[in-house]
This record gives C-alpha cells, sequence and structure tokens, in this order.
C-alpha cells in the first residue's frame, strides 16, 4: 500500500499488533465464548439459579438428565448457578475496574500535572489509604450498612485504585516533560482542554492494560469476600460464592468444586493473557 | 547568506512597538539559592523584524521565550516588563495570556520529536489551534491546515493530514510544528532552536522555509539559536546572551565583522572556516558555562576571558559603543585587538 495513502494512526496499529498474537486470540475468543454462554444458558435453560427442587438433590453431571453440570445440595441446577455466578463475578470486575480506572485517572493526572503542594497533598493521601486494612473495612461497612451488594461494587473499585492513580501520576508527569504540552499550551489551549486532549490520551493504553490487568485481581478479590460469606446473598451466586459451597461437598461431590473453579481460573487466566498482549500491543517502544 | 526578507519596508507608525522588553529576570528557587536563567534583558522587536538571540546553552534563551508566553510555570519569579503593542504581559491574567498564545505570538519549539502529540492525526494537531482561536468549523480548518502545509513545502498535503506523526520524518514533523504555529495567522513568531535537532542539509531546507514564510506573510520573529549560520540567514539584529544577560547586542553585520565583547569573538572565532584551511584543532572558548545559581559578583564571563582585568571586578553595563552596536564589556578594545587576544 502506498504509505503516503496509510495514515495508520497509533491505535489501529496496536490493534494489528494485538490481533498479531495467538495468545491474545485465544484469551479474547474464550473469554467471548464464556461472556455469550453466561448472557445466554440463564436465559434459554428451563431452570433457574435460585428454586430448590427436593427431588433432584446432588445429581451427578450428566447429558441424560438435562442437568450437565448436575445440581447442589438444593436441587438448584449447576449449569444456570454457574453461568449466573460468572455474569456477577464478571460484572463487580468489570465495575468495579471501570470504577477504580475513573478515580485513579482523575486523582493521578491531576497530581501529577499540578504537581507541588497539590501533588504531596493527593499523593499523600493514597499512602494512607493504602495503610488501610482492607477487608476489616468492608467487614465493619457491610455491618454498618448491611448486605448491600453494591456495597461490594464500592468497596472494592474505591481500594483499587490506589495502584492506577500511582502509575497515571507517574506517566502524567513523563508526559508533562513533553514538548506537545508545551506547545499545546502555546496554542493558548487552556489546562483542562491540555489534560483532555493531551494528556488523557497518552496515558490510555496504560490504563487499558492496567484496567484489563484490574479486572481478574478483583474477581479474585470478590471471590474471596464471597468465600468468607461477605460477597454477594444467596441465592444469587458468584463463582467465589460457588466455590466455597463446593468446597464443603468436595469429598463426596468434587465436581461442585471442579467446575466453578475451572470457570474462575479460565476467566482469569484468560484476562491475564488478554493484559499481557495488550500491553505488548500498547507499548509505544515497539516502533 | 542575507536574506530576500529584509526587502520588507519597516512600518513606520508612531503606535507602540510590536514587542518591547525591559529589565526581564526569570529566576527559579533552587536548592542552593535563586537559579537566575535571564537577568535584566532588554530586547525589542519591530513589525515584520527578526531578532536573533545566541548563546551556549543554558543561557537562559528558551527561559526568556517561554517567559514572553507567560508559559514560566509557577516556580518562575518574574519581573521587569514584557509589552505587546503597549499592553503588559507581565502579571497579565492567565486568560488574556491564553487568548494572545497561539493567536498573536505562536511558539515553534526545538524538538521535532517530541513537539507533536502521538496520538493525534497531523490534521487534528494542525487545526486546534485556528479551531480553538478562530472558531473556525471543522472543514474551514482543514482546507486552511493543507493550506499551510504546501506553504511550509510539504508536498501531498492531503494525504499527509491523515498520517500521525510517526510517519513522518524530522525535517517534516518541524515544517509541520512550524505550520501548527502559522495556522492562526500570529504577528510574532517565537523560533526556539528550529533547525538544532535537525540534520544540515534538512536544516538548510527549514531555514529556507521559514524565510519563504517571513517573505509571504510577513511575520515577526525572534530566532534563538546558536547556530550563526543560521541567524545570519534569518536575523536582521542579533543579540548575544551570556549566563542570562546580553553581553553584546545590535546589527548583525556589526556584530558578525567587528564584535566588541571578548565572548562574540570568541564564539565567531570557533566556527570552522570552509574558506580557509582547516585547523589542526578547532578553536574553542576554554572553561564551562557558569553555573546560574553561582554567579561571579562581576562580569560573568571573566573567569574565560583572555582580557580579564581588575575592573571586571564590578558588573560591566551594556552601554553603546557605536551607533548600532552595545556591548557589556570593560576592556573597549576595537574589535581587531580582542580577536588578537585569542590567537
Amino acid at each position: 500500500m502506498n504509505p503516503l495513502t496509510r495514515g495508520e494512526g497509533p491505535w489501529q496499529r496496536s490493534w494489528r499488533r494485538f490481533q498479531a498474537q495467538r495468545s491474545a486470540r485465544w484469551a479474547l475468543g474464550l473469554l467471548g465464548l464464556i461472556v455469550a454462554l453466561c448472557l445466554l444458558v440463564p436465559a434459554l435453560s428451563p431452570h433457574d439459579y435460585a428454586t430448590p427442587s427436593w427431588t433432584h438433590i446432588f445429581r451427578r453431571p450428566s447429558w441424560r438428565d438435562g442437568a450437565w453440570f448436575g445440581t447442589d445440595g438444593l436441587g438448584r441446577d449447576l449449569l444456570v448457578r454457574v453461568m449466573w455466578g460468572c455474569r456477577i463475578s464478571l460484572l463487580v470486575g468489570i465495575a468495579a475496574s471501570l470504577v477504580s480506572v475513573l478515580i485513579g485517572v482523575a486523582w493521578g493526572t491531576a497530581a501529577g500535572y499540578i504537581g507541588g503542594r497539590t501533588d504531596g497533598l493527593l499523593m499523600r493521601t493514597v499512602d494512607v489509604l493504602y495503610s488501610v486494612p482492607f477487608i476489616p473495612l468492608v467487614i465493619v461497612l457491610e455491618v454498618l450498612f448491611g448486605r448491600n451488594f453494591l456495597l461490594v461494587f464500592v468497596a472494592i473499585g474505591a481500594v483499587s485504585w490506589l495502584d492506577i492513580a500511582r502509575i497515571v501520576r507517574g506517566q502524567t508527569m513523563a508526559i508533562r516533560s513533553h514538548s506537545y504540552i508545551e506547545a499545546a499550551l502555546a496554542l493558548g489551549l487552556r489546562t483542562p482542554a491540555v489534560i483532555w486532549r493531551h494528556v488523557i490520551p497518552n496515558l490510555l493504553g496504560l490504563v487499558i492494560v492496567y484496567a484489563t490487568l484490574t479486572v481478574p485481581s478483583v474477581i479474585l478479590f470478590e471471590a474471596l469476600l464471597s468465600f468468607l460469606g461477605l460477597g454477594v446473598q444467596a441465592p444469587l451466586a458468584s463463582l467465589g460464592s460457588l466455590v466455597a459451597d463446593g468446597a464443603n461437598e468436595m469429598q463426596a461431590n468434587p465436581y461442585l468444586l471442579v467446575i466453578p473453579a475451572a470457570f474462575l481460573a479460565t476467566i482469569i487466566l484468560c484476562l491475564n493473557y488478554l493484559g499481557d498482549a495488550l500491553r505488548d500491543a500498547l507499548d509505544p517502544r515497539h516502533d | 547568506m542575507r536574506c530576500a526578507t529584509r526587502s520588507i519596508p519597516a512600518m513606520t507608525e508612531a503606535g507602540p512597538a510590536l514587542l518591547e522588553v525591559r529589565g526581564l529576570s526569570v529566576s527559579y528557587r533552587g536548592p542552593r539559592g535563586p537559579v537566575h536563567a535571564v537577568r535584566e534583558l532588554d530586547l525589542d522587536l519591530e513589525e515584520h523584524g527578526c531578532l536573533g538571540i545566541v548563546g551556549e546553552s543554558g543561557s537562559g534563551k528558551t527561559q526568556l521565550l517561554l517567559a514572553l508566553l507567560g508559559l514560566c510555570g509557577p516556580a518562575a519569579l518574574l519581573s521587569g516588563s514584557v509589552r505587546y503593542r503597549g499592553e503588559e504581559l507581565l502579571g497579565a491574567t492567565p486568560a488574556r495570556l491564553a487568548a494572545l498564545r497561539g493567536r498573536r505570538i505562536a511558539m515553534v519549539f526545538q524538538e521535532p520529536q517530541s513537539a507533536l502529540n502521538p496520538y493525534l492525526s497531523i490534521a487534528q494537531q494542525l487545526s486546534e489551534g485556528a479551531r480553538h482561536h478562530l472558531k473556525l468549523s471543522r472543514r474551514a480548518a482543514l482546507s486552511r491546515a493543507a493550506e499551510l502545509l504546501e506553504l511550509v513545502q510539504i508536498s501531498a498535503p492531503l494525504a499527509r493530514l491523515r498520517q500521525y506523526p510517526h510517519e513522518l520524518s524530522g525535517g517534516m514533523r518541524q515544517r509541520v510544528t512550524i505550520a501548527m504555529a502559522l495556522m492562526c495567522e500570529p504577528e510574532i513568531l517565537l523560533l526556539d532552536e528550529p533547525t538544532t535537532a535537525l540534520d544540515v542539509t534538512i536544516q538548510a531546507q527549514v531555514l529556507e522555509v521559514l524565510s519563504s514564510i517571513r517573505g509571504s506573510t510577513g511575520v515577526a520573529a525572534i530566532f534563538v539559536s546558536h547556530d550563526f549560520g543560521a541567524l545570519a540567514a534569518m536575523a536582521e539584529r542579533l543579540t548575544v546572551m551570556y549566563a542570562g544577560r546580553a553581553v553584546e547586542a545590535g546589527a548583525i553585520e556589526q556584530l558578525y565583522t567587528a564584535p566588541l565583547h571578548p565572548y562574540t569573538s570568541g564564539l565567531l572565532r570557533s566556527l570552522p572556516r570552509l574558506d580557509l584551511p582547516l585547523p589542526e584543532r578547532l578553536a574553542a572558548i576554554p572553561g564551562q558555562p557558569p553555573d546560574l545559581a553561582e554567579l561571579p559578583p562581576g562580569c560573568a564571563f571573566a573567569p574565560r576571558c583572555p582580557l580579564v582585568h581588575s575592573a571586571c571586578q564590578a558588573r560591566p553595563a551594556l552601554l553603546r559603543r557605536q551607533p548600532d552596536q552595545q556591548v557589556a564589556c570593560h576592556c573597549a578594545l576595537p574589535a581587531p585587538r580582542i580577536a588578537e587576544a585569542w590567537s
């Protein structure tokens, strides 16, 4: 192709490099499949996640019964419950990561761009929040506000932004030293416009990578909370609470532990691979 | 080398000067006391004129340009006066300064590598200022951008507009930044070593573009460089800076043929001459540029000066020694004697 007419921007280039990686295609495909399944299966299945069935307790996974993943101790279809678990876990992971990206980017750009005393104040706040023991805090919050699903989002999001804020601050300081920032100011743009048009786009690659790697850590954290009984309220299930339920039955009915754990592990693995592939694809040093 | 743009007649209006700098000082608080980047500098830029500023790295040239735009940052302490058409810019409101930047006074930066945002297409970067200041529509801004790319002699401007900075060569990027500065038809162009980061042949192209632009648009310019050849091609008047102060100023021919400050004389002597056989060693000014945080009380150049004597303990004032030449030096010797002192 004539290089004059191509005009391949940094985003197109990153996308091309992303697609060139086999692990990235696999991770994205598998993740897409899981997302499709967890959207479709609960809608198509005759079973729901909540209704107990006293005649179908502890059915082993089999094709003929129609209970492909078997049933649990209350006779609920494990396939539907696992798919609901995936939904909840992914939802928590994505929503909490979004919250943390929004707070982290705003906080980090402000600190890195303004610098000086503001920077000191903002980053010391982050240091203080880092030192708050998190699990006791969530327990206290749940005691105060009751077992609220939304609280899990907010609590996780409110803490995982700390890393992003630190990384974004450092990167903003690096970007600020480039002369295109000075050039934009010399062009008469005001600070908010400079941040929006020139700082944020240059941060985005890093933030995307970091957010992709935050999703699995949030999912694992939610699994931990659910495993401790602090997560989603029964009968709703997340992968963490399913693993916790399964762990109680693991001697008699190991499939109750293995299946949700396998889904949890697959999702985490795919997201980690995706994050790595994005990091490679968005790395400016690959030019 | 002399540029064709000098044929533009200087406007003889009685109104205030285009840009008048009086006693401008820029300093920063450092760990060992204040660092004076620019000290008590006077500059006058006429309508359509081109003022050259020459000096070593760290002599305050870039800080001076940033100070003119009010871009020195909150850590800088500025004093003196910068008047644009009589309007004081030091202490002007941020909104007023932002309205002038890019619109009336535009700047071209030294490094074309980092002066363009890698995530925006050339079209986006070029149209940004025009859409902001002139409220042009997207389409109008694009056609103006294409026009300017043509003006800076970039071929196939429409195709270039769709490209991104990494797809352009260094010289082309620098011409794009020049086009960017010219988008809103500014009256003053601040050029911060626009050719320093480029290959020699590309430098010549960029200089050619710059002087043809000055010819066609009549934009006045302050051209900062440490390249005497580039300055000779562009500037009419020259100010030589050393350690943040002007040590010599005047008409460029005067300074080139009869420099009256030992520093100017030394700088000119250190240029390799193409018309003479190459010496075994290139001439250089011995010593290091001074530390701006610990300047000697007297003449800052004294420690490196071949003509240093007891009077240099006191700081020399910038005095008129020829009709069009001001010098800050105690020695008061004619130019050939100063040149002799170097050899």
